[in-house]
């Protein structure tokens, strides 16, 4: 049995090493048209782009939203960059998600990870946790929590690898 | 041969990822006469903590992961005791190559808004229901998933011998992905259905001179859609689970049901939504004999407003598996800049209303006997439009949030709450909370990266201070009566955070209750490792997260959390 359950073992590893391309899971998550999107796809056209956890319950979440909402525009304008923004709100808000976002403005492309697949696979515990992808999908850095200004050295960071 | 092993080799190292998370919470707790904390409440068990390591291994398709959790917790910490020791709490292997995917070990997952199956973890509340097993999802074409799943429960450190068995079957169709004709539609459905089947070995249940048979097989289903057209969006879940007797439900026979509908409308600037959910006797356990939330198979979404600010929380809903009947009905709307109203950088307005009741139930007569939820009866027939008199909850809030200048910010909110303490807490006879609550906030950017917010409640309950309280009712007017909270906090932004925060219960009934819970925090972020200190008064509350909840005892002292991941 052990001799079976390792040979497997390497027999998934060994399949594995055909697909590794970015460091994004093979997870599929629901964007707000209720659209599946495998999250391995996500890309920005070679371009840096974004991806930050929050909750509709975490105030630095919205703080945090509110703020990138101000400067997206320039940012875009300026870097190409793009802001995919992941709620982990639980079933109890699935329905919330679309009106909430809609009504405070957000310009961002929304994914719904109901049940925190996609945290759990990407190691966040607590939201607000922003990760910074270059063009090829690797991350290059990555933050906690949200204070206000914060977005700042977010933008410095992109700076860097854009080009 | 060498040689491929070679490059195999070679090629593991390259690909191969190793990822992580820690998070360590350390407590040190002293006496506090003043919020009647004794030496006798610590026991000499000064020294608190728990943490867990997570590590997961990633190579393309296949991930597998581990989770070690310790925990050395007392009464005071406000966790299950049981949760006390340290182990592998959790392993999993995944192979998924889009098409195919095999998880074995500790699975998180949930069919649909979970109503039937859900398991997940909540490290708040020292909950995780995770299903030991074995899960395959299928995805034979595009729009097309269907899951299957069997395996045991997770209850603390418990041994998973006598859990009962859990199976399910998940389906999803998303039409647009799946027929090309509708692939460019207005119009976007996707459907659903599920089936999750628990058994436990159990035939009969002993009660005095009573045996009750019991089913040892319990089966659930749900259908669910999804639609959406332009900026309408209609979805609904209705589920059903036949005969459960148990502990929860007081051994009655009746069939539970349960519906979720939600009607929404959205466009940029604005967002609508209506939502309505009815539960009737859904409780459903892998075990019969447990109560509260353990290994609850099913997840009840409670649909309410949650609040974040201090003093409101200490309210929050928990929902009743028995039966509930609620709706919330919320607006999101942004004064677009530049008007009259808006001003330069528009203003952001809010207002949510909802109300949770019981269902009406009717008894069931026999042979002129009232079997209202009497054991081994079905205990009792509900009209399913009809609303129960009582009334558990109660919110309805306003609020603004204005940019007033470069520098300047400001947010306030009012909140009408209605709280069924004998209901939500389980404290028989408690007076329920009729509150008003009134919450400001002023941000001040001094520049670029330092800030300083300030933040002021107040409660007005409906309990005055001179209330004549019954010696025997003490207990449930602990945190009853006016409050006021306040706190200051100074941000350098990204790495620096330092707090002060006072809640006062000024107006208790209670003379000794009349107690300031004050604190002091002091935080810093590198990236993506986060250190926070604080200390001072912990207030008796409950502390809740998406509807279920935990009671926390009053303490104090100082605690200390670290979070990372790499």
């Amino acid at each position: 049995m052990k001799k079976l359950l390792a040979t497997l073992l390497f027999g998934f590893m060994f399949l594995g090493l055909a697909a590794q391309k970015s460091d994004l899971p093979n997870i599929t998550l629901k964007n707000l048209d209720g659209e599946s999107v495998n999250i391995a796809e996500i890309n920005n056209d070679g371009k840096p782009f974004v991806m930050t956890f929050w909750a509709t319950w975490c105030g630095p979440c919205v703080k945090e939203h509110n703020a990138l909402t101000e400067v997206y525009d320039d940012w875009v304008e300026e870097t190409g960059v793009k802001i995919f923004s992941v709620s982990i709100d639980d079933a109890r808000s699935t329905a919330k998600i679309k009106p909430f976002v809609d009504g405070k403005g957000w310009p961002f492309e929304i994914l719904l990870d109901v049940n925190k697949d996609l945290a759990r696979a990407m190691n966040v515990s607590n939201p607000p946790h922003t990760f910074l992808f270059n063009g090829e999908g690797k991350i290059v850095w990555q933050h906690t929590g949200y204070l206000d200004g914060g977005e700042e050295d977010l933008y410095e960071e992109i700076l860097k690898i854009s080009k | 041969m060498l040689g491929t092993t070679a490059m195999f080799g070679q090629g593991i190292f390259e690909k191969s990822k190793v990822t992580g998370s820690f998070q360590i919470d350390g407590n040190y707790y002293w006496e506090d006469e003043g919020i009647g904390i004794t030496e006798e409440d610590i026991n000499g068990n000064k020294f608190g903590g728990y943490g867990f390591g997570k590590v997961q291994y990633q190579l393309g398709n296949f991930t597998a992961g581990i989770r070690f959790e310790s925990y050395q917790i007392f009464k005071m910490t406000g966790m299950p005791t049981e949760l006390n020791g340290t182990g592998l709490a959790n392993y999993f292997a995944t192979y998924d190559n889009g098409t195919i995917g095999v998880t074995v070990g500790d699975i998180y997952d949930q069919f649909g808004n979970g109503l039937i199956f859900r398991t997940y973890e909540e490290w708040t509340l020292g909950f995780d229901n995770s299903l030991r097993g074995i899960r395959a999802v299928f995805r034979p074409t595009e729009g097309v998933t269907i899951k299957g799943l069997y395996g045991k429960q997770r209850l603390y450190w418990e041994s998973y011998e006598d859990h009962g068995l859990v199976r399910g079957i998940d389906g999803e169709w998303d039409i647009n992905q799946s027929v090309k004709a509708w692939n460019s539609t207005k119009l976007k459905a996707t459907l659903g259905a599920s089936f999750v089947s628990k058994y436990e070995a159990d035939k009969e249940y002993n009660f005095g001179d009573n045996t009750y048979k019991l089913p040892q097989n319990v089966g659930a289903y749900a259908g669910r859609m999804n639609l959406g057209y332009g900026r309408f969006g209609l979805s609904a879940e209705y589920a059903r689970k036949i005969n459960d007797p148990s502990a929860f439900n007081n051994w009655i026979y009746r069939d539970g049901q349960e519906l979720l509908a939600s009607l929404s409308y959205s466009q940029k600037g604005l967002g609508i939504v209506l939502q309505a959910k009815r539960v009737d006797n859904m409780s459903f356990k892998s075990k019969r004999t447990e109560e509260e939330n353990k290994l609850d198979i099913g997840f009840i979404p409670p649909l309410n407003y949650t609040h974040s600010h201090s003093l409101p929380s200490m309210f929050s809903y928990a929902t009743q598996p028995n039966g509930e009947m609620g709706i919330q009905f919320q607006i999101n709307y942004t004064i677009p800049k530049k008007t009259a109203l808006g001003g330069k950088y528009g203003t952001k307005l809010a207002f949510n209303y909802s109300q949770v009741n019981d269902i009406k139930r009717d008894s069931i007569m026999v042979n002129g006997v009232n079997t209202m939820y009497m054991m081994g009866t079905k205990g009792y027939d509900s009209p399913f439009f009809a609303i129960g008199d009582k009334m558990f909850y109660r919110d309805f809030n306003f609020e603004i949030e204005k940019k007033i200048s470069k520098d300047w910010n400001l947010t306030l909110m009012y909140i009408n709450l209605y709280y069924d303490m004998e209901t939500i807490e389980g404290h028989p006879e408690a007076e329920p909370v009729k509150a008003h609550f009134a919450f400001g906030e002023v941000i001040y950017k001094i520049n670029k990266r330092h800030s300083l917010r300030l933040e002021m409640q107040h409660m007005w309950d409906n309990v005055s201070k001179d209330q004549e309280i019954d010696p025997l009712q003490e207990e449930n007017y602990v945190k009853r009566g006016n409050w006021f909270a306040f706190l200051l906090e100074y941000t350098i932004a990204p790495k620096w955070f330092v707090s002060i925060a006072d809640k006062y219960n000024y107006g208790n009934p209670i003379a000794d209750n009349r107690d300031h819970y004050f604190t002091g925090s002091f935080g810093y972020i590198k990236d993506q490792t986060r250190i926070a200190i604080s200390g001072g008064r912990q207030s008796q509350g409950l502390v809740c997260v998406g509807g279920v909840c935990r009671e926390v005892p009053a303490s104090s002292g100082v605690s200390l959390t670290i979070t990372t991941s790499f």
